[in-house]
C-alpha cells in the first residue's frame, strides 16, 4: 500500500504553517519529519490523519483494500498526549483502545496480527505492571504504555508526534526495534522527531519555520 | 460500543469521576427547600413535582462540562473522532452520553423518591415524578452533549454550557412537571404530557448526538 500526499498545506487559526508539501511513502517505508519548533510538523501530522482539514492538496491511502480506505481508517496517530486514563490500571486502558479500535488483522500480505494486551506490554517492557492505576505511572512508562496502544489493534500506517519523549536511551532504542518490526512486515511509519529515529534506511522531510521545502523521501 | 460504555461508567464511579456529586447537590438543593418554603405541609406537596425536577435538571447540567474535555485533554477524543470510518461518531456520543447518563442521572433518579418524602408527596406523586424522571432526564444529556461539544476547546466551559442547554431543556422540564401533576391532580391528564416527554427524549436521542458530532468533527484543532 501507499501514503500519498500530494501539495499539501496546512494552517492553524488561519495562519499558512507549512505549504507544498508532497511525499509518497510505500509500504515498509519510514519517513522522520524534523524541523525547529513551530515549523508545523504536528499540523502536518493531523492534516496526515484528518484531525484537521488541509488548506490545500490531498492525502489518499492506495492499495489498502476494503478495511483501509481513508487515511484516518488506516492510520495509529500517537501524538503528544497519551490518550490514558489515570483512573484506569494500565491493562483496563489498553483494553479498552483494542476493543474499541478492533484488531483489523492484517489484510496485506504476510501481516503480522495484533498483539493481545500482555504481548505488547511484554514488547514495551512493562509486562510487570498491569495491575497498577495509569496515573501512578511515570512520564517514560506512560509513554511506553501509549507505543503499546498501537501494537494492540493492528493499523498499517503508524504517524508518530514526538514518540520518544520521556523515553529512556534502553526504550528508546526497543522503541526503534518495533518500528523497524512494522516497517519490515509492511507498515509505514511518520514520526515528527527532534532526535533521530534509530531507523538507518528512513527518508527525512524537513521542514522551516520561514522558508519550507517539499522533499521526496524514501 | 460496549466496551466504550463500560469504560465512561467504570471512570464515573472511580475517585475524580464525579458520579456522586450531582447527587449530593441534588440532595443539598431539596433538603433546602423547606427551611426556606417553612412548615406549610399543603403547600410544599403541591410544589414538591416541581422542586424535585428543577433539583435534578441543575443536578444534571453540573457534570456536563466534563463529557468530552475530560478526553479532549488526554487526547483520547482524537481517537475517538479518528475512529469514525469504524464507528460513527453520532453512535460514538451517543454511547457516551448513555454511559454519562447512568453514571450522573440514574443515582438521581433513584434518589428522587426518597427526598420526595421531604417535600411531603404522596405515594402516587412520588412515583411520578421518578418515573418521569427516569425518562426526561436522558433528553437533558443528549441535548447537553452538543452544547458540550461546542464548548469543549474551552477551559472553563462549565457555565456556558449551563447558559446555552438550559432554554433548550426547557420543554423537558415543562412536560416532566406537567405529567407529575397530572398524576396527581385529578382532572388534570397524566398520559399526554408524559407521551410527549418520551417523544422529547427520542427526539433528542438523534438531534444531540448527530450536532455533537458535528460540532466535534470541525472543533478539532
Amino acid at each position: 500500500m501507499r501514503l500519498v500526499a500530494e501539495d499539501l498545506s496546512g494552517e492553524r487559526g488561519g495562519e499558512p504553517v507549512f505549504s507544498e508539501i508532497g511525499f509518497a511513502l510505500e509500504s515498509g517505508q519510514a519517513l522522520a519529519v524534523t524541523g525547529p519548533n513551530g515549523s508545523g510538523k504536528s499540523t502536518l501530522l493531523r492534516v496526515l490523519c484528518g484531525l484537521l482539514p488541509a488548506s490545500n492538496g490531498n492525502v489518499r491511502v492506495e492499495g489498502g483494500g476494503d478495511a483501509f480506505t481513508t487515511p484516518a481508517a488506516a492510520c495509529h496517530y500517537l501524538g503528544h498526549h497519551n490518550a490514558m486514563k489515570p483512573a484506569l490500571i494500565v491493562r483496563e486502558n489498553l483494553d479498552f483502545w483494542q476493543r474499541f479500535a478492533g484488531e483489523s488483522d492484517g489484510v496485506l500480505s504476510g501481516q503480522a496480527a495484533a498483539l493481545s494486551v500482555m504481548e505488547a506490554l511484554a514488547a514495551v517492557g512493562l509486562d510487570a505492571i498491569p495491575h497498577l492505576p495509569f496515573g501512578y505511572l511515570s512520564t517514560g512508562q506512560r509513554r511506553r504504555v501509549a507505543i503499546a496502544r498501537l501494537l494492540v489493534s493492528f493499523r498499517p500506517i503508524w504517524l508518530l508526534d514526538e514518540p520518544t519523549a520521556g523515553l529512556d536511551k534502553a526504550s528508546e532504542a526497543r522503541f526503534a526495534g518495533l518500528m523497524k518490526a512494522h516497517c519490515s512486515a509492511g507498515g509505514i511509519v511518520v514520526a515528527a522527531t527532534h532526535s533521530p529515529l534509530g531507523l538507518e534506511e528512513a527518508g527525512e522531510l524537513r521542514m522551516g519555520a520561514s522558508s519550507p521545502f517539499p522533499q521526496g523521501a524514501g | 460500543m460496549l466496551a466504550l460504555f463500560r469504560r465512561d461508567l467504570r471512570l464515573g464511579f472511580r475517585a475524580g469521576g464525579g458520579a456522586l456529586t450531582g447527587v449530593i447537590f441534588f440532595l443539598a438543593v431539596i433538603v433546602t427547600i423547606p427551611f426556606g418554603v417553612g412548615p406549610d405541609l399543603n403547600l410544599l406537596a403541591r410544589i414538591g413535582p416541581a422542586i424535585l425536577w428543577i433539583g435534578a435538571l441543575l443536578a444534571s447540567l453540573l457534570g456536563l462540562d466534563r463529557l468530552f474535555q475530560a478526553d479532549r485533554e488526554d487526547g483520547s477524543l482524537d481517537l475517538l473522532v479518528l475512529e469514525s470510518d469504524r464507528h460513527m461518531l453520532a453512535l460514538t456520543v451517543l454511547v457516551k452520553c448513555l454511559a454519562h447518563w447512568t453514571a450522573t442521572a440514574l443515582p438521581l433518579v433513584i434518589a428522587a423518591p426518597l427526598l420526595g418524602l421531604f417535600m411531603n408527596m404522596t405515594p402516587a406523586g412520588i412515583g411520578a415524578t421518578a418515573l418521569t424522571l427516569l425518562v426526561g432526564t436522558p433528553a437533558i444529556a443528549f441535548i447537553g452533549a452538543a452544547g458540550a461539544a461546542v464548548a469543549v476547546a474551552l477551559p472553563r466551559g462549565g457555565l456556558l454550557i449551563s447558559v446555552l442547554v438550559l432554554p433548550l431543556t426547557i420543554p423537558v422540564l415543562i412536560f416532566g412537571v406537567l405529567a407529575s401533576y397530572g398524576a396527581v391532580n385529578d382532572p388534570d391528564p397524566f398520559l399526554q404530557p408524559f407521551l410527549i416527554l418520551a417523544a422529547l427524549t427520542l427526539f433528542l436521542a438523534v438531534i444531540g448526538p448527530v450536532a455533537a458530532a458535528v460540532a466535534l468533527k470541525h472543533g478539532a484543532d
